[in-house]
């Protein structure tokens, strides 16, 4: 069966963005770009059930760029056979990737979508439920475990309070949390073997999708910044404000 | 405009966050009702009544939604959404599973964890990890929105409780099935809705460390335990207890963070408490940029001392 891992280009993790003076984004310009970390998991996951003998090809999809070519091919070097771009500069909304992802499922019958449980830049949390929804599929977020049998996917959950265990028919949509897995390192000779695996770029005009973004973003700005504190010498005067400036006993 | 919100429970009892979405279904203004879909959940639809500002409460009591698996109550919320221009839910695991599949079955965007609403159109969100907020205008018909609890001072009740109305439920099978579920049941407050949170890190070196420190200077409290990823994925304690961009987001009256060094995926989901104790060793923490009080020391002499001083305290002071 075939596997469809969905990976996004986004500020690097470790970048701290800035607010554009003008209100109008953040500034990302010149920014390290990497793939989002959850999508990073969601590719390790799909490298392993293949390496399992229970996927027989993962295919790598990014939406966005030209420079998305560089997280595909990040995501062949970890094992990925092939790669899809749906090139554009648009801005997409994750209803919008969710739309792109059903035309590549619809021309690839893959048996299960992997892909982060959100990306780091929007945060939304969303492509893949909604992707899920417009193919009247089953779903898991937040997955920690996941074990397929046959047509059956068993996926642990992170929810809140504890974990969740759930079954479900494939084909289906599984989102990654952190502790899916821990992603490997791609090296050289892969990243070299990388270059050389097919990577094919489509439009959403090709795809025939209507990827219009439907929330209009006013403004970004920067959220108020708390007042500087104090420091405190020691645990004495630290008990001391606690209780006598903010009245905890 | 009117507001549907999909009330958040475990069949028996109303979570507490489902009161601060209507608190935000309220800014935005309209009629509210809430739908309550769960198996014998009667209870919980008479709790949902009671909330200040609810018109009414749909109840939705059947097998198929015992579980609530997100596939089935998004297909049911997505129905119900007809006569209704806004639906909510809290921003929770459960939240967020079923809140964008609704939005693609209506063909509409999701707003993801509204921390603010300037109109019934226009939202307010964060972005990077908080390190933005995003203002965000929907030019959809509906809006579909999960709601970042935090934000939103909770509703108050009312004696006079709305109507309840039972919902006629389709039978049709479920496309995923829950085996099981596996919670961390404590007699501490829930780390979400708790009035202090003892944070720990990596710095408290081991599981052992961190429970022997951070527990009793909890109890003394009456607080919540939470903890940076770094500690979760060191194995201290569970991962239903991180805080942050990716974990659970609070805003106690208190946070008391120790040992841990303020990453800003951790600090997205407690800057908005009302007062932030930081305590470290390594004075140049960036923890420390957003405490209200610092303590530059080693834990394992300020966390047990810290308790004893705050011990002393109660035992001797206010309450004698």
């Amino acid at each position: 069966m075939k596997a469809i891992v969905a990976v996004k280009r986004v500020v690097d993790y470790n970048v701290k963005v800035r607010v554009k003076a003008d209100g109008s984004g953040v500034d990302a310009a010149n920014a390290k770009m990497s793939m989002n970390p959850f999508d990073e998991i969601a590719v390790e996951e799909a490298v392993r059930l293949k390496e399992a003998g229970i996927v027989s090809e993962v295919i790598a999809v990014s939406i966005g760029a030209a420079p998305c070519q560089d997280t595909l091919r990040t995501a062949l070097a970890v094992g990925a056979d092939r790669a899809i771009l749906v090139e554009t500069g648009a801005e997409i909304q994750p209803l919008g990737a969710a739309k792109l992802l059903r035309a590549l499922c619809e021309r690839e019958s893959p048996r299960i979508v992997l892909t982060g449980k959100q990306a780091i830049d929007d945060d939304a949390n969303q492509t893949g439920q909604m992707l899920a929804a417009l193919m009247g599929w089953p779903q898991a977020t937040f997955a920690s475990r996941l074990a397929i049998d046959g047509d059956v996917a068993t996926v642990e959950r992170e929810i809140d309070g504890g974990v969740e265990t759930v079954e479900m028919r494939l084909p289906a949509v599984v989102t990654a949390d952190l502790r899916l897995n821990q992603p490997r390192y791609a090296t050289l000779p892969n990243i070299m073997r990388a270059r050389k695996k097919p990577l094919e770029t489509v439009t959403p005009e090709a795809l025939g999708v209507d990827v219009s973004p439907r929330l209009e973003i006013l403004k970004v700005s920067e959220p108020p910044r708390r007042a500087a504190g104090i420091r405190v010498a020691d645990v004495a005067e630290l008990a001391a404000r606690l209780r006598d400036a903010e009245g905890v006993a | 405009m009117s507001c549907l919100i999909l009330a958040e429970h475990d069949n028996s009892t109303l979570h507490p966050v489902t009161a601060h979405v209507v608190a935000a279904a309220r800014r935005i203004g309209g009629e509210i009702h809430l739908l309550v879909a769960g198996d014998g959940c009667r209870r919980v639809a008479e709790q949902a009544a009671t909330l200040d500002g609810v018109a009414g409460v749909w109840l939705a009591d059947a097998a198929r939604y015992a579980d609530q698996t997100p596939e089935s109550v998004a297909e049911l919320v997505a129905a119900r959404m007809a006569p209704h221009s806004h639906g909510l839910a809290a921003a929770t695991a459960a939240g967020k599973s079923v809140m964008p599949r609704v939005a693609a079955l209506l063909d509409v965007a999701q707003i993801s964890d509204l921390v603010g609403v300037e109109s019934g159109d226009t939202f307010v969100r964060p972005i990077y990890a908080g390190s933005a907020l995003a203002t965000v205008r929907s030019s959809d018909a509906k809006k579909i929105i999960t709601v970042r609890a935090t934000a939103f001072a909770a509703a108050g009740t009312n004696s006079a409780p709305a109507p309840i109305e039972s919902l006629a439920v389709p039978d049709a099978p479920g496309k995923s099935r829950v085996v099981s579920r596996r919670l961390n049941r404590s007699a501490r407050p829930e780390l979400d809705a708790a009035r202090v949170v003892v944070s720990g890190g990596r710095g408290l070196g081991s599981a052992e460390n961190f429970h022997a420190l951070l527990e009793p200077l909890a109890d003394r409290l009456g607080a919540a335990i939470g903890a940076s990823r770094a500690a979760v994925d060191a194995g201290f304690v569970s991962n239903d207890l991180q805080v942050g961009q990716t974990g659970k987001i609070v805003a106690p009256r208190l946070y008391i963070a120790a040992g841990l060094s303020g990453a800003i995926q951790h600090v997205a989901g407690m800057k908005d408490s009302q007062v932030i104790v930081a305590i470290n060793k390594d004075p140049e923490a960036p923890i420390f940029q957003i405490a209200d009080y610092g303590l530059v020391a080693d834990l394992f002499d300020a966390i047990p001392a810290l308790t004893a001083a705050l011990g002393r305290t109660g035992d001797g002071g206010r309450n004698p």
